[in-house]
């Protein structure tokens, strides 16, 4: 009987037997259960507002959302493949790998060095003081080791980037290739953590499904950089590597059994992982990091060569995508999960009966 | 000069609002907006950046006696909600630029020349308190009014609160205090008032102390709050196993590729 919102409504009516009877329904409603409610009407607790350990403090969310805007999980994916790069390029480079390989890999770490501190910046309330993060340095503060391990990661890639792009073209130098030498194992050390750390950043915060899988997600987010890694290099014209192909084979897998964690676990803290948009992002982005680019390397081993370097390149463009949208989902998922009132209160989900009261509104 | 605290006592409290008018008009705090929650007579729902004491009105189904009205009328409690300032404070030891600090007080202190507006502190409060203001850019909360405490005042919410509800003084006198008054409104009847207290948490206690009547989740206060840093070994912990990983991983794949390729 409702009418639409669109639907013309003219000016007089004529009443008759059934406009009152849906008027005398709409008293006896109201009679019977203290409230009435409808399309774009609904008095949250009416009659009588109230407060109850059930109802928390009228269900407003204790925890405030994360305040951090778009540039932040990007960051965290730019972060996570620049420092997957350059252990790649380090380790490639010692063990006498193609120069061209540890070549593009540095210049990825470098342009991830390039980019993660102007999202930095951009994010922060007052850009112009980000040099503030360098007055103190604080292990207790997950951010402000991040934020020391990006300045060391920065010298040390830029430095083996730069030292390197010298050495091809005006040839090798000893000073060179110290520098060379130096900032490329600066990058691998501070590049070991800068690949994952941003794990640690969101794990050790009071929203509750970050910090219920403090222990997984460095691990997690280490695998979706190391498979953006591999993906951007693949795609850079290296997909006959068969190192990528077993560092990739390697990313997918880790990334399916963090999928095949998360699906297994059934704590209501997970929900925002599982359940409605957010965790529509994280499921999206977990088939496309783990599943989907393991079964088309695995394909892709069988393949003759020209084959399967469609099949990797089409992995690899499912795991850079996937890892973006993994770190999307994770943060979109904190925000859902700090509107969540029950969970801090430890207050239990409501129980069916008072879910079909809701919908029968 | 000693470790002061708040305790406030909602079983005194009468809603009348002086102390959040007072830390606004002391603090030049901006306005918050005429907007109606629309399912409370509270229509400012929380603390935040532009709020830093709010008054929270619980209300209860009704019962005699219970914040004094009429028997068949709804029953009313108040509680003038503030920072908690822990003694293992989230915030503080989020903040990577050091602008958040512990004052001789006891407090806990963002000073508002050194926050960058990195954001950090607001997903790290257990409490939800502190919250970037985003105009400014930077993050806000409830001082303890460290400039009237240098000068030897008390809070201006203390001061301009007129039943005493919002009591402050040194600590250790007033958890005594809060002791005694928990007592005597149990001997008076009310069984149900309670004492909030988060000293068995790894927050550790904090510096706002509450006497509620009832469950103290009615009034958005958390059971078992936990300062985030309790979480940051298992997760350094995943991260150094993740570099041993991701270095182990590409040690094995670059040198079976090298093995193969015959060099």
């Amino acid at each position: 009987m409702m009418i639409g919102r669109d639907t013309f409504i003219p000016a007089g009516r004529t009443p008759d037997a059934e406009s009152e009877q849906r008027l005398a329904a709409i008293r006896q409603e109201a009679e019977l259960r203290g409230e009435v409610r409808s399309d774009g009407i609904r008095p949250a607790g009416a009659p009588f507002p109230t407060a109850s350990p059930e109802t928390g403090y009228y269900g407003l969310p204790l925890l405030k959302e994360p305040a951090w805007t778009w540039e932040i999980p990007l960051y965290f994916f730019v972060g996570g493949a620049a420092g997957s790069a350059a252990v790649i390029g380090a380790i490639a480079d010692y063990t006498g790998a193609a120069r061209k390989l540890v070549r593009d890999a540095r210049w990825i770490a470098a342009a991830g060095v390039v980019i993660s501190p102007v999202l930095l910046i951009l994010d922060l309330g007052k850009p112009s003081r980000f040099l503030n993060m360098l007055r103190v340095f604080k292990p207790q503060s997950p951010m402000s080791v991040g934020v020391w391990t990006l300045m060391g990661f920065s010298g040390g890639a830029s430095a083996a980037a730069l030292a390197g792009f010298l050495r091809d073209r005006y040839g090798s130098s000893l000073a060179i290739r110290f520098v060379e030498q130096t900032g490329q194992t600066i990058a691998l050390l501070f590049g070991l953590p800068f690949s994952n750390y941003t794990g640690v950043l969101i794990g050790a915060t009071a929203i509750p499904v970050w910090n219920l899988n403090a222990g997984e997600l460095p691990i997690h987010f280490g695998a979706s950089g190391l498979g953006a890694a591999v993906g951007i290099l693949e795609l850079a014209g290296h997909q006959d590597s068969r190192a990528l192909q077993i560092l990739g084979t390697g990313a997918a897998l880790a990334e399916s059994f963090e999928g095949m964690r998360i699906e297994s676990r059934t704590e209501e803290g997970l929900n925002p992982l599982k359940k409605g948009f957010s965790g529509m992002i994280v499921r999206t982005g977990g088939l496309l990091s783990g599943p989907v680019p393991l079964a088309l390397r695995m394909v892709s081993m069988a393949m003759g060569p020209k084959t399967s370097g469609k099949l990797r390149r089409f992995a690899a463009v499912s795991s850079v995508i996937g890892s973006l949208i993994t770190r999307i989902g994770w943060i979109h998922a904190g925000h859902v999960s700090a509107r969540d009132w029950r969970l801090p209160l430890q207050i239990s989900p409501p129980n069916n009966e008072s879910n079909s009261r809701d919908s029968s509104g | 000069m000693s470790v002061t605290a708040f305790l406030t006592d909602s079983t005194l409290c009468i809603g009348c609002k002086a102390c959040e008018v007072a830390c606004k008009e002391w603090n030049n705090v901006a306005e918050d907006g005429m907007d109606w929650t629309g399912f409370s007579y509270d229509n400012t729902g929380a603390v935040g950046h532009s709020t830093w004491r709010h008054v929270k009105f619980v209300e209860h189904t009704p019962e005699p006696g219970y914040g004094g009205n009429a028997s068949e009328l709804n029953s009313w409690a108040f509680s003038s909600d503030v920072c908690k300032h822990c003694e293992n404070a989230g915030c503080l030891e989020a903040c990577p630029t050091g602008a958040i600090v512990r004052t001789e007080f006891g407090g806990v202190y963002v000073q508002p020349d050194i926050c960058n507006g990195c954001a950090y502190c607001v997903v790290s409060c257990p409490f939800g308190v502190i919250e970037r203001n985003p105009a400014d850019g930077r993050a806000f909360k409830c001082t303890f009014c460290y400039d009237r405490q240098k000068a030897g005042l008390v809070p201006a919410c203390a001061k301009a609160c007129p039943t005493e509800s919002i009591k402050f003084g040194e600590i250790e006198s007033l958890k005594v205090r809060a002791k005694e008054r928990v007592g005597e409104l149990h001997a008076r009847g009310m069984q149900d008032a309670t004492l909030y207290d988060s000293s068995h948490t790894s927050v550790g206690g904090t510096h706002a102390m509450f006497i509620v009547r009832g469950d103290p989740r009615s009034y958005n206060l958390p059971p078992k709050p936990e300062i985030p840093t309790i979480y940051a070994r298992k997760a350094w912990t995943a991260s150094a196993m993740g570099a041993a990983l991701l270095l182990g991983g590409a040690v094995v794949a670059f040198l079976s590729d090298r093995e193969r390729s015959g060099r």
